[in-house]
């Protein structure tokens, strides 16, 4: 009876273990949790994926002054790094300059970018708390939010960027005999 | 008799002196260094002849690990980029991987999330496919005014491989993408974690993950060890160093989907999601900076690709755009890879404005960059495809022109 149930055992672990693995061709292991939180990093516009935490446009002054303004400047007027203030009202014109407050149409992807991929040269440094502060800062640069408003998971993904619906579909072929009418 | 043998072990003897002097001679003809020695011995791998210079022109950057490298296309022959050569751009320098702790990790609105290594991948059944990559600010220059002085500055950003992997639609299928699910987040395992969203319609039809190019391992350059591959969409989508695919509901809004690869149009909105690369071709030789010794026969030649399909037709003019005659296309013609057209041409000494314009499988035509800049304006920076024209001076000179 014993062995019977380890017969048993056996192949259900056995089952368990090729219902893990990827079906047809029985390779790969399941991913941990640990390996999706690794690599889950990725912010989506509606907010999911966004960290506990919270960060004040004074707090983000300073981290700004110790991890950014060395490229981008103290006030983001940009230096090797990119302009990040400034340009609204310019993207018609001959000349635009496509900035944070000008051109991006989420600050979720502001609070993403900084987290994944700044400061350029230690990407990660900093701890969530800093992210949304800096991502305050920046944002309260190009007057998009006031001196006293709180970014976290909830509030960023509420922020209206001022170029939100200036996005538009892909409608190539444009030219030639075949074109779309652009949108 | 005996006279007769010797005299021919004489002539036998005369002729193999004879025979030795003309190969020592033949040899010098032929531009050995030292005739009548022995080479080299053999080696594990191999390099270029050390007369043989073409190199990758890199961009003045104000960080050297970002920036792009331009494929030298003029010196290039047949089809395919040698990989040493494969143009680059990165965006926070080039991550050294070992390939034994690699992971991809699929993950998001799967039934089984997987995690699977190189090996794993290696298992599965191969695809091998050529085709162009091409970044999307290719000839980015050429908006504003014809600014690349050779073809290597103006159009290198696009090369040809043959990359070997898996296709993606079957690693979807073994993870079971959940209902709802439109999008595919991709993520690289470089300093950045450059992402990008990914249709999953377009992951279903013909993406690949890539771990080998042109019969070796991808270079680190390219994304060694996994790479995704979306053929005929414009370079930064195809995601280097692989490492999460994440299956969501909506696109991400990647701060290169956003910020960066939008295509500005002249009424300050912007086209989002312009992955393909349009029809496009650019003569190679003769192109900027080359001379021609005198007037003659020689063959036009350049290179033609599509990210919509085939390269149906190459039409050449040498009158500034006045007439357009077809030009030989080379087979195979294979889907989004490089197409080599030719044309015989004399060059009778007297200036000649060159140009070539592809069409493609779907109808489309190559424009020129006038009638792109008449929808487009001139600050759209990506997806520049229209015709490129060369100015053979009577010297023999060729330098960029705009016509």
């Amino acid at each position: 009876m014993w062995r019977c149930n380890a017969i048993v055992l056996v192949m259900l672990v056995t089952a368990v273990l090729l219902e893990a693995q990827s079906p047809t061709f029985g390779v790969g292991r399941p991913a941990t949790a640990e390996e999706v939180r690794d690599v889950g990093v990725a912010i989506a516009p509606d907010g999911s994926g966004l960290p506990d935490g919270s960060g004040t446009v004074a707090a983000g002054r300073d981290v700004f002054v110790g991890q950014c303004a060395r490229c981008h400047g103290p006030k983001g007027e940009g230096d090797i790094g990119p302009v990040l203030v400034g340009g609204q009202g310019t993207l018609r014109t001959a000349r635009p300059l496509k900035t944070v407050g000008s051109f991006w149409p989420y600050a979720t992807t502001l609070w993403d970018y900084i987290n994944r991929a700044m400061p350029f040269d230690k990407p990660g440094l900093l701890k969530p708390s800093e992210v949304y502060a800096v991502a305050a800062y920046i944002l309260n640069l190009n007057g998009i939010i006031k001196d006293t408003d709180v970014m976290d998971a909830k509030s960023l993904p509420k922020v209206t960027m001022p170029n939100r619906d200036g996005f538009v579909a892909d409608p190539r072929p444009d030219v030639g005999a075949k074109a779309n009418k652009p949108n | 008799m005996k006279n007769s043998r010797t005299s021919r072990r004489q002539v036998l003897r005369i002729g193999a002196a004879a025979m030795g002097g003309g190969l020592l001679a033949r040899q010098k003809i032929l531009g050995l260094e030292s005739p009548g020695q022995l080479g080299t011995p053999l080696g594990p791998y191999g390099e270029r002849s050390p007369y043989e210079k073409a190199v990758r022109w890199t961009r003045q950057s104000k960080t050297p690990e970002t920036g792009s490298s331009f494929t030298p296309l003029q010196d290039s022959v047949g089809t395919l980029t040698p990989s040493s050569l494969h143009y680059e751009r990165h965006h926070s320098g080039i991550p050294t991987i070992d390939p034994t702790r690699h992971r991809l990790v699929i993950h998001g609105m799967v039934d089984r999330p997987l995690s699977l290594s190189v090996a794993d991948i290696k298992r599965l059944p191969s695809v091998s496919r050529t085709m162009v990559l091409e970044c999307g600010g290719n000839s980015g220059s050429e908006w504003a005014a014809t600014t690349g002085p050779d073809v290597q500055r103006s159009f290198g950003l696009v090369s040809c491989s043959e990359w070997t992997g898996v296709s993606l639609s079957m690693l979807l299928k073994e993870v079971g993408v959940r209902a709802g699910a439109s999008w595919v987040i991709a993520e690289g395992a470089d300093a950045c974690r450059m992402e990008r969203s990914i249709p999953l319609a377009k992951a279903m039809d013909d993406a690949l993950i890539a771990y080998g190019q042109n019969g070796e391992a991808l270079r680190p350059a390219q994304g060694y060890p996994l790479r995704l591959l979306l053929p005929g969409w414009e370079g930064n989508s195809n995601v280097k160093w692989l490492h999460s695919l994440k299956l969501t509901d909506q696109a991400y809004m990647a701060r290169d989907e956003t910020s960066k690869y939008s295509d500005l149009m002249p009424d300050g909105k912007a086209r989002i999601f312009t992955y393909r690369m349009e029809a496009k071709s650019v003569i190679t030789f003769p192109s900027g900076g080359q001379t021609l010794p005198g007037p003659g026969l020689y063959e036009l030649t350049g290179l033609a690709w599509s990210g919509s399909g085939k390269i149906d037709r190459v039409e050449i003019t040498t009158d500034g755009g006045k007439s357009w005659m077809n030009a030989l296309l080379q087979e195979p013609r294979l889907p989004n890879a490089f197409t080599r057209f030719r044309l015989p041409w004399r060059f009778d000494g007297r200036e000649a404005v060159i140009a070539s314009r592809a069409t493609d499988e779907t109808g489309y035509v190559q424009p020129s960059r006038e009638e792109l800049i008449a929808v487009r304006g001139t600050n759209s920076a990506y997806h520049f495809n229209g015709t490129k024209f060369w100015k053979v001076h009577a010297d023999g000179t060729v330098t960029n022109v705009e016509v």
